[in-house]
């Protein structure tokens, strides 16, 4: 069993995005940098939990071997306030639940100004982990000054992503500390992050990063909800729908008696997609809404960019000044009518 | 392997353009060709042969091009060259991160000039362009 466990996960490389009880979830998949104007290509499999308006993501970052550093962006909805190890074999639990024992099946993965804000920094065995906020230009910046040549498509993609949120997660692999850590080939090394969020999505296009537009982008993509969720864009060919069904107790059982995996609730809807896109054909993230009301966000998804709406506070002024002008409009019209009548008595 | 790819690239350079490589020149056309998302804007730019022109190139990305002008055997060169920075041959510009940098060519022969990024896949995504070369007055 747990050969088959280690082998489900090699063999797989998955994004795993697991959410809960929200209206909207989403999270994350990651897109590889180079190092030196190489792109390395690397497996990421990650699983992300929204619960009570905190989202809890573990992903997992695997050994390639050899030395040097390499890395992987992964765009966040919002600020982490917590970065940890994540448990042992939570993401391997989600895919023997939803995968069948095919042999043979090939995945491999995410395809790999101003200074950033360093919002957080945390070691985690060979692992770099640095949370950062700052537009496109910024991320990029920190790249390049830690040694990164970010593909050709980086600056598109990261203002498309700085458009919705200015929070990058940035880990460096240090390949040489593994090596010495005694980290085999295939080793993952998994990282928690709680998330407060009212705003979680699941990034796609970061997938295609760093890849010519005819390479295929396959990973799988695993959403947790409180009920059957509405998907935008809905299920096609190129992004399939292979599993919605209720999560099952011993599922959700495994899951919570993981290291850190304990705020598990007690029931869940479980939904697998199959991404299998030309790398330049996935422009898109996924929209998720729990809601019942059938309205994932089109911002969500990328297929539109957030518009300089009035706020909430803007639109109840707007409405205020109206009311004012109106009533004083009320105002001096009772205040003629009281004249004109007097004068007419 | 290093100072030989250099020689070659100039001497390319030198047969290709002549001399006369000088900024600032009063004589010269101006040309700026942006660089965003990775891709030039301006794909195709008519100069006369003969005239010093000095190219403005803006770089509104956050990571590093080449701009690199020359014939066919130039941009193979370059294609498993292993130079980090060209900076001192006019034809061959680095322009760091949101920055902009000029070079002045004299053109001596008349023809189409591609100019190529040839950052590791910049040029399979994209960042191709060209100088078309016109005789005085044409």
């Amino acid at each position: 069993m747990r050969a088959l466990i280690a082998t489900l996960a090699v063999i797989t490389a998955a994004t795993v995005g697991l959410l809960i009880q929200q209206p909207g979830f989403a999270e994350a998949c990651a897109g590889l940098i180079g190092s030196n104007g190489n792109v390395n290509l690397g497996r990421t499999t990650t699983l992300a939990a929204y619960h009570d308006g905190v989202e809890h993501y573990v992903t997992s970052f695997e050994f390639q071997g050899g030395g040097g550093q390499f890395g992987t962006l992964i765009p966040l909805p919002d600020a982490p306030t917590n970065v940890e190890r994540g448990g042992d074999w939570t993401l391997q639990r989600l895919q023997i639940e939803t995968s069948p024992p095919v042999a043979e099946r090939a995945f491999f993965a995410l395809g790999a100004a101003d200074e950033a804000e360093v919002l957080l920094e945390v070691r985690i065995d060979a692992l770099d982990i640095t949370v950062l906020r700052g537009g496109g230009p910024d991320v990029a910046a920190w790249a390049t000054e830690h040694g990164f040549r970010l593909s050709p498509d980086a600056p598109e993609v990261l203002d498309f992503y700085a458009q919705r949120s200015p929070i990058f997660l940035a880990a460096v692999f240090d390949g040489d500390a593994a090596a010495e850590r005694g980290q085999a080939i295939g080793d993952g090394t998994p990282v928690h992050l709680t998330i407060p969020t009212d705003d979680p999505w699941v990034p796609l296009r970061i997938l295609a990063l760093g890849k010519q537009p005819g390479d295929l982008v396959q990973a799988d993509v695993f959403l947790l909800t409180s009920d059957e969720p509405t998907l935008l864009p809905a299920p096609s060919d190129s992004l399939a729908l292979t599993h919605s069904e209720p999560a099952t107790d011993p599922l959700l059982d495994d899951l919570r008696s993981d290291t850190g995996m304990g705020w598990m609730p007690d029931s869940a809807w479980l939904t697998k997609l199959e991404i299998n896109s030309a790398a330049g054909d996935l422009g898109y993230d996924l929209a998720v809404d729990t809601t019942g009301n059938d309205s994932p966000s089109i911002v969500d998804a990328g297929l539109a960019l957030p518009t300089a709406v009035p706020s909430d506070n803007g639109s109840l002024s707007a409405l205020w000044l109206a009311a004012i002008a109106l009533a004083g409009l009320a105002a001096v019209f009772a205040i003629a009518a009281r004249l004109t009548g007097a004068r007419v008595r | 392997m290093r100072p030989l790819l250099g020689l070659l690239t100039l001497a390319a350079a030198i047969a290709l353009f002549g001399a006369a490589c000088t900024s600032g020149s009063a004589n010269a056309t101006n040309q700026t060709i942006a660089i965003r998302y990775s891709l030039f804007e301006t794909g195709l730019v008519t100069v006369p042969r003969g005239v010093p022109i000095t190219f403005t190139l803006q770089n509104d990305d956050p990571i590093e091009h080449e701009w690199i002008i020359g014939n066919a055997d130039v941009h193979e060169s370059h294609r498993t060259g292993t130079e980090p920075v060209h900076s001192e041959i006019p034809s061959e510009v680095t322009i760091p991160a949101l920055s902009t940098r000029q070079t002045t060519i004299t053109f001596d022969q008349p023809g189409e000039y591609a100019f190529i990024c040839h950052l590791p896949g910049h040029e399979a995504y994209g960042m191709v362009g060209a100088v078309q070369v016109v005789a005085s007055g044409s």
